[in-house]
């Protein structure tokens, strides 16, 4: 038997994993979610990555997300392509950044906007006039 | 490059130096001051109690003594020119127990021998009356209304703000490594290159042993005397208003409850002689510090406290200053083992080595364009309307960079430009990153502003001088650093 | 006083409580706001925590950190009347709430509002309230501000690090130092438990090795101008460190996630009641403060563990401010809550008769399978944990007026082993 933490979301339910004749058995998860986190977990583990990359022009990083998990193996392979990456804006928030990171099928996409030439001028900043 | 030739050089600018130097530049002169840290008052006046002592401790007929009065009243015009934080809040020495309260009489005469004015003995009642807040164990006060505070440092860059505005030349990062005399003077080798110099005064506090060494002068012994100070939030202030001290004990002062002029309430110092000299606080330290505080003023919370630091005190084998001509040459004057009351006496030291360079042959001809005053721009302190005024006339004082202490990108600026090159350089002039947050939200600011100024690259931007810088580099220059290494190892 | 603008309602801090409650107002039909940030762009902190985790129970999705932020954002966009005005500071508030701010492109300002809402957030504890002896070198960061340097402006701190505090930000930084190359020596927790949250415990240390120290601390610094190692000993039942069991971990970076503070300084300006148990001001229902016309909302008034429960807070903050606007919030009854056993804190503080009321409630120590009680009501709670939020709802009937007061406690509970 196996114990594992959901990482899910922010509950961690503790998850036993068990191997029975008709696969695997689960009990502990608090939701359907946690039964594929658990497979998953046993089979092919996979991880969000999360990090931020360089803007040309600009000193302020743009932060960056996996869109989906990808498989945990990868993870350092993909911060050597995404410590790689310059982006030159504008660059908007969702954008697909680089497809296939790190051939994990998975596209690295922008969590922020860059808008403008070089400096990063957050787009919000132009609702303070009057 | 031509060697600087001077009149008089004086070496170590700490707060001797500088108010030497402030004091020298009143005259016709070509002045040096030189420090081997990269600022000015990183040494022992950055770290210690701030007190301007009314001058009741100390013996009567020493150096110290005298020049503790003297400049203990020379305080108030000082700061009035200069504009440095200080405040005359007056003193009181306490007694725990009825055989202490022929102490304190003992005191109150020795006192008055030193000539400090205003000594009154209080009763318990009185005492409570004066400071609700102190400990009602305690039985009775001496006050002396002259004492006060200062922030140290404040008062040492004022000093050397104001004797640069007024033509002396300061260069820091600059250590002396030989003295040689010569026809009419000495000849200076320092990391900077040479120094010719036809007076030197040997202001180098820790480091006076030594600098005395190089012209041959051993008869200058010193060890460090290391203090340790906790800080606690503003919040705190008016729980004494005067700066509170127990009876002396054989080394120090004892432990002190003193009121900053910020607000703020600090308690210390140990007094613990070290051998080798570091700046670290202990938990040893701590336990004594509290502890003993706690006896003066019971209420003192742990939960308070914001930072600790500890300092070094420079001290003698006379018990009192050694301020004198060294026997080797009348032009070179030793002015070591200041230890307390070395602040409160600094600029009653300076007129006092002015008078021993005069003796030795100095020509002393007054400036007629000598400027007394400083001023630096402090939002804080300024009322909404001159506020406005000020950012109206530079938009960068509107622009806040430190919330706790309300400081403006503007007065960052301005203090690089007074000589800040690094974090603490910014943090002392300013505040910015002193109190509550201990830089948390305005250090990357702080970074990128002094960087801007300087025209260096953030990751050249340090704490306190080389080896000390904040940041290793951008990201990914640092990971293709790390690349190349690893291919040299393959 | 500065030249004054009349505006309905001042927001102070654009982060997510900020946020929230200027847009639940302005959808609730308040027309003048005035919101207010100090840093260049909105979002407070979430534009640095570029990790994901973020949206699960306000927005039902799981965003990172800056699209948390991106969604308000949006929302702000939509009302005309709203105003933000960053990289602005607040001078000065009165009890008579006018707003004195200062910026660079206007210099000072002075706003009269009808109503202020407080969404100021927190800050982190420095070293210096931790005391930890040693030397004062160069290297040494809180977690969030070390995390603004690396993931805003794209900078290293060094090669080696050791982080003190295993709350979430802690973790995460754990994660993120690892991931750009700094060899995270250890994660050292003064607690016998850690205060983060179960997954990032999972995601962040044990995916990377990194080795997590329950009942430990730094009990010295060492390094003259840079850190070059921390001394760390563990911990006895009274925290007290066993010195002879210390042990030394070489590092050029400390990094320090001791603990969050709401930023409450303009609060006692103005003069509201604080809590001392959360360090934030006393609310009511309303979140409004007890100054009259004066809200408090978000880390402000307690430092929660998850956005969403900012937003949701803020939100309700910002229509209970519209509401006051409109005179629909009179003096109206209300109970002081009363912590009982094992409740550390619970906000809001003063329960308005006949409201109902969402509680977010903290324990002092963890247990398992106790039973909240909550005035007359109650509910099961299988695992309790200091670091993680009690929710409660509380009903109009779950009161007795005639107490006097609403107690909160947690029975029955059988403490971990």
């Amino acid at each position: 038997m196996t114990e594992l933490t959901c990482i899910v979301c922010p509950v961690g339910c503790r998850l036993k994993v068990e191997q029975g004749k008709e696969g695997l058995k689960i009990i502990g998860n608090g939701c359907r979610r946690g039964v594929a986190y658990a497979r998953d977990e046993m089979t092919a583990p996979k991880r969000m990555l999360t990090a931020v990359v360089q803007v040309a022009g600009s000193e302020r990083m743009l932060p960056v997300k996996t869109e989906t998990a990808i498989p945990k193996a990868k993870i350092y392979a993909a911060m050597e392509e995404i410590k790689a990456i310059t982006v030159s804006p504008p660059v908007m928030i969702g954008q697909v950044i680089k497809e296939n990171l790190a051939e994990s099928g998975v596209p690295l996409v922008a969590t922020g906007t860059i808008a403008g030439e070089g400096c990063f001028k957050p787009l919000e900043k132009s609702l303070g006039s009057e | 490059m031509s060697i600087p030739e001077v009149d008089v050089l004086v070496i170590g600018a700490g707060v001797v130096g500088a108010a030497l130097i402030r004091e020298l530049s009143r005259y016709e002169l070509d002045l040096l001051l030189v420090e081997k840290e990269v600022d000015v008052s990183f040494g022992t006046s950055k770290a210690n109690s701030g007190i301007v002592h009314s001058g009741v401790h100390d013996r009567p007929g020493t150096l110290k003594a005298q020049l503790a009065v003297r400049g203990c009243q020379l305080f108030p015009e000082l700061a009035a020119q200069l504009g440095f934080l200080y405040k005359q809040n007056g003193a009181v020495v306490v007694a725990r127990s009825r055989e202490e309260l022929a102490e304190l009489e003992k005191l109150a005469v020795n006192g008055r021998a030193n000539g400090v004015k205003g000594l009154s003995l209080l009763n318990q009642e009185e005492l409570r009356r004066l400071e609700p807040n102190l400990s009602p164990e305690l039985v009775g006060g001496l006050l002396a209304p002259s004492g006060g505070i200062v922030v140290p440092f404040d008062l040492v860059f004022a000093l050397t703000e104001n004797a640069v505005s007024n033509g002396a030349k300061l260069m820091v990062n600059t250590e002396v490594q030989a003295i040689n005399p010569e026809q009419g003077g000495f000849f200076v080798r320092t990391n900077q290159g040479g120094i010719r110099a036809k007076f030197i005064v040997n202001a180098a506090g820790l480091g006076g042993s030594e600098v005395a060494a190089m012209l041959g002068d051993d008869s200058i012994q010193l060890y460090a005397r290391k203090g340790e100070e906790y800080l606690f939030d503003r919040k705190l202030e008016g729980l004494v208003h005067r700066t509170v001290f127990p009876l002396p004990s054989q080394v120090s002062k004892g432990i002190l409850v003193i009121p900053t002029v910020e607000g703020n309430i600090m308690i210390g110092p140990t007094a613990q002689r070290v051998e080798t000299p570091d700046l670290s606080t202990s938990l040893a330290g701590w336990q004594e510090i509290y502890g003993e505080a706690r006896r003066l003023v019971p209420t003192l919370q742990p939960n308070d406290l914001i930072t600790a630091f500890s300092g070094l005190r420079a001290v003698g084998t006379t018990g009192d200053f050694m301020i004198a001509p060294s026997t080797l040459s009348p032009r070179f004057i030793n002015a070591a083992g200041i230890e307390s009351p070395g602040l409160t006496a600094a600029p009653a030291i300076a007129e006092y080595i002015v008078e021993l360079l005069k003796e030795s042959g100095l020509g002393l001809r007054r400036k007629q364009n000598f400027n007394p005053i400083r001023s630096v721009v402090r939002l804080r302190d300024l009322d909404f309307q001159a506020q406005a005024e000020l950012m109206q006339k530079d938009a960068a004082y509107g622009q806040i960079v430190c919330r706790c202490e309300m400081v403006s990108a503007g007065e960052i600026r301005d203090a690089v430009r007074r000589g800040a090159t690094t974090l603490d350089g910014i943090k002392l002039r300013t505040r910015s990153g002193m109190v509550r947050c201990q830089g948390g939200f305005c250090t990357p600011k702080i970074i990128r502003l002094l960087s801007e100024e300087l025209g260096l690259p953030p990751e050249q931007i340090s704490k306190n001088g080389p080896g000390s810088e904040l940041l290793l580099g951008r990201l990914r220059a640092v990971q293709e650093e790390g690349r190349k290494e690893e291919q040299l190892h393959a | 006083m500065p030249k004054t603008k009349a505006v309905d309602l001042v927001v102070v801090g654009a982060g997510p409580a900020g946020m929230a409650a200027a847009v639940a107002a302005a959808e609730a039909g308040v027309e003048k706001i005035i919101l207010l940030e100090r840093q260049a762009e909105l979002g407070g902190i979430l534009p640095q925590c570029i990790h994901n985790g973020f949206g699960l129970r306000y927005f039902k999705e799981e965003l990172t950190g800056p699209e948390y932020a991106h969604r308000f954002v949006q929302e702000l966009k939509k009302h005309p009347g709203l105003k933000v005005k960053t990289e602005t500071m607040v001078v000065t508030i009165t009890p008579d709430r006018k707003v004195v701010t200062t910026s660079a492109t206007e210099g000072l300002v002075c706003y009269q509002a009808g109503a202020v809402i407080l969404a100021m957030g927190c800050r982190e504890r420095p070293r210096g309230a931790i005391n930890i002896p040693g030397t004062r070198p160069a290297g040494i960061y809180t977690a969030g501000s070390l995390q603004y340097l690396m993931n805003i402006e794209g900078f290293l701190p060094g090669r080696s690090a050791v982080i003190l505090g295993s709350g979430d930000i802690g973790l995460i930084m754990a994660r993120r130092l690892t991931l750009e190359g700094v060899r995270v020596k250890a994660v050292l927790e003064l607690m016998p438990y850690s205060n983060g949250l179960n997954r990032n415990i999972v995601q962040c240390l044990e995916d990377f090795q990194i080795p997590l120290y329950l009942s430990h601390t730094v009990t010295e610094i060492f390094g003259e101008k840079r850190v070059e190692k921390v001394r760390v000993a563990p911990v006895d039942k009274d925290f007290k460190p066993i010195a002879e069991k210390g042990f030394d971990l070489s590092c050029d970076t400390l990094v320090l996630s001791v603990g969050l503070i709401p930023e409450n300084e303009l609060s006692l300006q103005i003069g509201v009641e604080l809590d001392p148990a959360t360090g934030g001001p006393v609310v009511d229902s309303f979140y409004q403060t007890t100054v009259e016309g004066i809200f408090a909302c978000g880390n402000v008034a307690l430092v929660h563990d998850l956005v969403d429960d900012v937003s949701t807070e803020s939100a309700l903050a910002g229509r209970a401010a519209a509401a006051y606007l409109k005179g629909e919030i009179k003096t109206k009854r209300w109970l002081p809550v009363k912590a009982g056993r094992n409740i550390r804190s619970i906000v809001p503080q003063r329960i308005v008769v006949g409201q109902t009321t969402p509680l977010y409630i903290r324990a002092r120590y963890p247990e398992r399978n106790a039973t909240l009680h909550v005035g007359d009501g109650q509910t099961k709670q299988q695992v309790v944990s200091p670091g993680e939020t009690i929710y409660y709802t509380l009903k109009p009937e779950d009161i007795r007026t005639a107490d006097g007061w609403v107690e909160v406690s947690l029975e029955g509970g059988r403490v971990h082993d």
